[in-house]
């Protein structure tokens, strides 16, 4: 009986006494693995400069898009350094889920209509996850000229493949296939490839400097050439404004990746603007 | 003997009830901005706290990004712009129980002590007071309390240009349910 009774003494108490360590605290709520966060504003927006970054729109965001890609520099004064004519586009995208976002789009380029899905497929993490993977597929559609709707169709399917380095830099490579249900000319292809390669310099908490180049690899359309955009993201409160000079006219994946003509070094550069404006339209559990 | 058998082994039993330290990892913080213009709230329902009842020694620690917000940009830009929750990702708390003896952590109860420690958030530490209720009911403690937070005791700096939608000091509230260790 004494036995028991001095196992019961020696048991009862020992629990507390174990944890009297004066280190820290914390430590008595036992070790706690370290949770690998998601690794977040790899960009400021779901753009890069016009192509797609591998940022979403979280679940119940909608955004409101102005773009404008004015006529080229080279003119200087005569076209007031091309400000006088530009084309428009403008999107409404909405975030469905933390990683599905939907959008559609009327450009004044060849008067298209477009829509997309983008899809993450991984997030980076602090451990275990280096890149961010997501799927963007776009269609979108001429309406010009006499062809029929069918024959005005292409199709994009394009993989973002993103890695946030650090704080100040970013990554992304956007391997891109894209098809014309009808193109030009009998010797143009029908498919196209193309490795989009963008990245983004911080430059203060609310500027960053950005890049993106779109090289067609293998056959492509007559007379085109690669889209190459630079620019800056500035964010104030709920806008991020977007302000570059690029040699593409076009803001849909077929027309700035297949359809741009006019070199860069031929002076062929735009001014151009994108303007996104976010509103919560559904908020999450809990407010 | 049994008699004695019999409360010790009670003692051990209870001994939960009893303990010297209570805690919890899924404690809540709040904050409120708030300003005529906007009105910003932030939930964490991820809060390490400890406190030991003997010594009256507590210990908070949360992680920065465990932060919700009602809109998704919210969050982005407390993370990225004031709090750069990369470089500083925990914010936490060590302070005592001013008066730890007021509390009788066996009996079901309201105590009314206050709390002195340092608040370290965006690398910054602060001394801070703050008076917090502690609720002992059912072998369980909860821990209530509001406090003020001003943003430039911590270097979190707000852009003019914003400065009329985010409030120059934030009020803290805790809502920690503890149990013992």
């Amino acid at each position: 009986m004494k036995y028991f009774a001095f196992l019961a003494l020696l048991f009862s108490p020992i629990s507390s006494f174990a944890q009297s360590g004066n280190d820290d605290l914390l430590d008595a709520l036992g070790p706690q693995a370290e949770k690998a966060q998601l690794v977040t504003a790899t960009f400021k927006t779901t753009r890069l400069v016009t192509a797609h970054s591998i940022e979403n729109l979280p679940a119940g965001v909608l955004d409101f898009r102005i773009s404008h890609r004015f006529n080229t520099l080279q003119n200087g004064f005569s076209d007031f350094f091309g400000l006088d004519g530009a084309t428009t586009k403008l999107m409404l995208d909405y975030g469905l889920t933390d990683r599905i976002m939907i959008g559609i789009g009327r450009s004044s380029f060849n008067k298209e209509i477009d829509g997309y899905t983008k899809i993450r497929l991984l997030r980076q993490r602090t451990t275990n996850m280096p890149l961010s993977v997501s799927y963007m597929g776009a269609i979108s559609m001429r309406t010009n000229n006499g062809y029929s709707a069918s024959q005005n169709l292409n199709f994009t399917h394009q993989l973002l493949i993103a890695r946030k380095f650090s704080d100040r830099f970013s990554l992304q490579l956007s391997p891109t296939y894209s098809h014309y249900n009808l193109v030009p000319l009998q010797a143009d292809p029908n498919n196209i490839f193309a490795l989009g390669i963008g990245g983004r310099v911080r430059l203060s908490r609310r500027a960053t400097f950005n890049a993106e180049y779109f090289p067609v690899l293998g056959d492509r359309l007559s007379g085109t050439t690669d889209a190459l955009a630079i620019g800056f993201d500035i964010e104030t409160g709920g806008h991020v404004f977007q302000l570059h000079f690029t040699n593409a006219p076009g803001m849909t994946e077929r027309s700035y990746i297949g359809e741009t003509r006019g070199k860069v070094t031929d002076g062929n550069i735009r001014f151009g603007f994108n303007i996104s404006r976010v509103f919560t339209i559904v908020k999450p559990k809990g407010f | 003997m049994q008699k004695i058998l019999l409360t010790l082994l009670f003692s051990g039993i209870f001994s939960g009830a009893f303990a010297q330290k209570w805690g919890t990892r899924a404690g809540q913080v709040d904050f409120f901005s708030k300003t005529p213009l906007e009105n910003i709230e932030a939930r964490n329902k991820a809060v390490s706290a400890v406190v030991d009842a003997a010594t009256g020694a507590v210990a908070v620690s949360l992680q920065v990004r465990d932060f919700k917000f009602e809109r998704a940009l919210m969050e982005s830009h407390f993370n990225e712009n004031y709090l750069e929750s990369d470089r500083f990702p925990k914010a936490e708390f060590r302070g005592t129980i001013q008066n730890p003896k007021a509390i009788d952590w066996a009996k079901d109860g309201v105590y009314q002590v206050t709390v002195s420690g340092n608040l370290t958030i965006h690398g910054v530490s602060q001394k801070v007071t703050a008076p917090v209720q502690i609720l002992v009911k059912d072998g369980k403690a909860g821990v209530t309390g509001t406090f003020p937070v001003r943003l430039a005791d911590y270097n979190i700096k707000i852009p003019t240009l914003v400065a009329a939608q985010i409030a120059e000091s934030v009020d803290v509230n805790l809502v920690i349910a503890m149990q013992p260790l």
